[in-house]
């Protein structure tokens, strides 16, 4: 028998058969099976998204308990033992285990949504990539709890990273952690590439793509390049500690600088991954509460491409002071403020937009508007110490630390909730509660600032970041209590977030399709989503498939009830790379146990490393290999092989 | 009246023809990365290297005895490996399963060479940060053979199995294309370790 090489796919509208034929192929079984086997990237998306959100809470106690050994000058709340596994570990889990992950999360929910396709292109990619993720954040964790985290900060410099200053497991758990965590942002990366060029409904050109693709796209392509990096600076470091290696050791004629270099090759890209797909969110999100497209579409995507390809070359302004040459500072410095041009383009567009539209003020709006204050303030901030005098004077104080929180909380946490706001009700059929959402907002807000604004202060006074305690010196005492009260009082407003989205869940306000009246793919379906998301393939014809008809203009309409029906299996299309022409009939791959398999052998093999035991490694790898077969053993269904054949 | 564009293409392919389906670039991500990780890897030679003081690299002039045969073989195996896929092409089982297990046979003997290689040096991993990178390099290197060879012998039992055809073979491709890639990267790795001391680096 010959499977049919060639197919029309039928065009029609959706109709209860339909439906009922679309659901057995694309449902996740219920129970355990379902839980460990699915490949539904909302599932998958949601998973990601609580998970972060236990990282942030997790960060954000070990940050209040900073904050009380900080609260005045001489306390002895923490030891100073535990204050450096604290911050370190605030750091590897805000950076690493939230900030990355809950834009996966929102991306991986949104993305096929936003593209009008009925999953990922690599949908158990998708699955490994959160198993490994929560595997790694595990592993991780191990340590912590253990008194093994990490101590060093999560940069973790050498000399004090190696064995001679650090003999117990702390650096091992936090360098095999993360050469696991990094195959998760890879799989995940190389996904989200794929997808954006391959999985388009039909007539989603390049330039007619949400600016969150844009985002999560250009992240994704330098996470793809930059991983390696920092896996192989942890890899080595794991080697010199455990195996007598002289990486960077200089009694071995090793290189301590090649750490920061690898280190930083991989973590100012990484800066920019954690918060473009967060950028794009706000461009996304608030015009819909401008009531007008945004401003300068196509700026905005070029901004968001050319702020990572300066990304690439500005690493060495994390390393100003280690004493390298004057000229290669000098282009560093030049790189890190020309990177400001993009970043104002940006921003000058959400202004814009604004000035320009007629703001609904929701605490959607509130969170992504305050974003562009509190990206400014970080911006300005960033250029300051862009410039190699400056920072020689600002290095290694509290500026730094004001400074990348500004970055963080202000163009990753806003933007982050403000998401929640926009997007909740598609991911669950409910609004979260605004009232609520305005204490909500306020009490973040002020409680931020009122931290972290003085901070700018304190460093510039000169208290140096990463100490446990200080003297009562210069009136730093007074400043850090500030600091404390407003990271409790921020503390609150984060915590009033979580009670409003499980509030919500079950007494929440019913959306609808489009609550906030909105113009893109991803409002065009139920809320929530069936499992198969479209269920006939929409033909797009402009940026705001639901504005069309009151823009103006006489463009052609977007088809969103009648399209291709693609009913005859586990199936979407797939298109053209620019243009997004249809080339294909994509097979997509029924749920399955080998990625969750696979994680799990990983885990073992990390475990085995961890503690030298050869055969859990033998055994995990044997798992891992043994998923890998079953994985990648060509079907018949996906029309990998011939059905004829064997 | 504006019209409403409905996208309804005739004839489209049902999954992967060829090279032609998203495997295909699920392949490049991958190799993009670990040309990426390679890449890292060198920069830690040249910087160290570039840095360290006179008479860093063990081996002023690395011997090429053995090394320069042995690239050569495996240079000849991703040959091989081309020939048995042009065999899927043609339907030519036989001469598939040929270059399929004469690529896995050459890569199996660049493993067996370049062990011997580690155990001729006057040098363990632990002498030096250039022995370290030597060795730490290499054996990066040798995982990716091994995986790669792993590759080849799961393409070499599905073609027994009768499973391909000139239309449905994007996976024996990409594994070809991963085999490719083995061999290719480590023309970088040869270089940089072998060829670049005669040109005077780290020397």
């Amino acid at each position: 028998m010959m499977q049919p090489e060639l197919r029309t796919p039928t065009v029609g509208i959706d109709s209860v058969e339909h439906a009922a034929r679309l659901l057995p192929l694309w449902e996740t079984a219920p129970g355990w099976k379902g839980f460990f086997t699915t490949v539904d990237h909302k599932q998958i998306g949601i998973r990601y998204i609580v998970t972060a959100f236990v990282f942030l809470a997790l960060g954000g106690v070990e940050a209040l308990l900073m904050r009380v050994q900080l609260a005045g000058p001489n306390l002895s709340v923490l030891t100073p033992e535990q204050y450096n596994q604290l911050f370190s570990t605030h750091g590897m889990t805000m950076i690493f285990l939230y900030a990355s992950p809950i834009l996966s999360g929102f991306s991986n929910y949104l993305w096929p949504l936003l593209l009008g396709s009925r999953d990922m292109a690599f949908p158990r990619l998708n699955a490994l990539g959160y198993w490994i993720y929560l595997a790694s954040g595990l592993f991780l964790y191990a340590g912590f709890v253990t008194g093994n985290g990490p101590n060093d900060g999560w940069f973790n410099y050498v000399p004090y990273a190696t064995r001679d200053f650090n003999p117990g497991l702390n650096e091992d758990f936090y360098a095999l952690g993360m050469v696991f965590l990094g195959i998760s942002v890879t799989v995940g990366a190389a996904n989200f590439i794929v997808t954006a060029f391959r999985t388009r409904a039909p007539g989603m050109s390049l330039n007619r793509v949400p600016i969150l693709v844009w985002g999560t796209l250009t992240a994704s392509v330098a996470n793809l390049i930059v991983v390696p990096a920092v896996s192989l600076a942890f890899f080595l470091l794991w080697m010199d500690r455990q195996f007598g290696t002289h990486f960077f050791d200089p009694a071995g004629g090793g290189q301590p600088m090649l750490w920061q270099h690898l280190f930083w090759i991989f973590g100012h890209p990484w800066v920019y991954a954690i918060v473009l797909p967060a950028m794009g969110m706000v461009s996304d999100g608030l015009p819909v509460f401008c009531r007008r497209p945004l401003v300068g579409y196509s700026l905005v995507a070029l901004s968001t491409v050319a702020t990572m390809i300066f990304g690439f070359g500005v690493w060495v302004h994390h390393m100003f002071a280690t004493g390298l040459p004057g000229l290669g500072l000098a282009f560093f410095s030049a790189a890190s403020i020309a990177i400001v041009l993009p970043s104002a383009v940006v921003v000058f567009a959400w202004i814009a937009t604004i000035r320009l539209g007629r703001p609904v003020i929701t605490t959607a709006f509130l969170f992504f508007a305050s974003m562009i204050l509190l990206f400014v303030i970080g911006g300005v901030s960033g250029f300051m110490t862009a410039s190699v005098p400056v920072d020689l004077q600002l290095t290694d104080t509290y500026f730094v630390v004001a400074h990348l929180h500004y970055v963080l909380i202000g163009i990753n946490v806003f933007p982050v909730v403000g998401a929640a706001y926009f997007w909740f009700p598609k991911m669950t059929g409910r609004l979260l509660d605004e009232k609520l959402g305005r204490w909500n907002f306020w009490t973040m807000f002020i409680g931020f600032n009122l931290a972290f604004l003085p901070m700018h202060l304190t460093g510039l006074l000169g208290m140096p970041r990463r100490v446990y305690t200080y003297a009562d010196y210069g009136g730093w005492g007074t400043l850090n209590m500030i600091t404390s009260v407003g990271s409790f009082v921020f503390a609150v407003g984060v915590l009033l977030f979580f009670v409003n989205v499980i509030r919500s869940l079950k007494r929440g306000a019913l959306a609808g399709k489009n609550p906030w009246d909105a113009p893109t793919l991803e409002w065009s379906t139920p809320s929530p989503p069936p499992p198969y998301n479209f269920a006939v393939i929409p033909t797009v014809a402009s940026r705001h498939p639901l504005w069309e008809g009151r823009l103006g203009g006489d463009g052609a309409l977007s088809s969103l009830d009648r399209g291709m029906m693609l009913d005859h299996g586990k199936e979407t299309v797939g298109t053209s790379a620019l243009d997004a022409v249809p080339d294909m009939v994509l097979e997509m791959p029924a749920d399955s146990i080998a990625p969750f398999m696979l994680a799990l052998g990983l885990s073992g093999l990390f475990v085995g490393l961890l503690l030298k035991s050869w055969t859990s490694v033998g055994i995990g790898g044997a798992i891992a290999a043994l998923a890998i077969l079953v994985w990648l053993w060509p079907s018949t269904e996906l029309r990998e092989r011939e059905p004829a054949h064997g | 009246m504006v019209e409403t564009v409905i996208c309804a293409p005739v004839n489209l392919p049902v999954g992967p023809i060829r090279r032609h389906g998203i495997g295909w670039w699920g392949a490049g991500t991958l190799i993009a990365s670990e040309g990426a990780l390679f890449a890292y890897l060198l920069f830690a030679y040249f910087y160290t290297g570039a840095t360290a003081p006179a008479g860093w690299v063990l081996e002023p002039s690395p011997p090429l005895k053995l090394a320069l045969p042995n690239t050569v073989l495996l240079l000849l195996s991703s040959v091989a490996a081309w020939w048995g896929e042009q065999g899927i092409l043609k339907r030519e089982r036989a001469r598939a399963l040929l270059g399929f297990g004469a690529a896995f046979l050459m890569g199996a003997a660049f493993i067996s060479i370049q062990l011997m290689e580690w155990h001729a040096k006057a040098f363990g991993i632990g002498t030096s940060s250039y022995a370290s990178l030597y060795f730490v390099t290499t054996g990066f290197h040798l995982a990716h053979v091994v995986v790669g060879l792993l590759v080849l012998l799961a393409i070499f039992g599905w073609t027994a199995l009768d499973y391909f055809s000139p239309q449905r073979r994007l996976v024996v491709s990409a594994g070809v294309l991963y085999w490719h890639f083995v061999d290719a990267v480590w023309l970088f790795v040869f270089t940089t370790y072998y060829l670049t001391p005669y040109l005077g680096f780290g020397r």
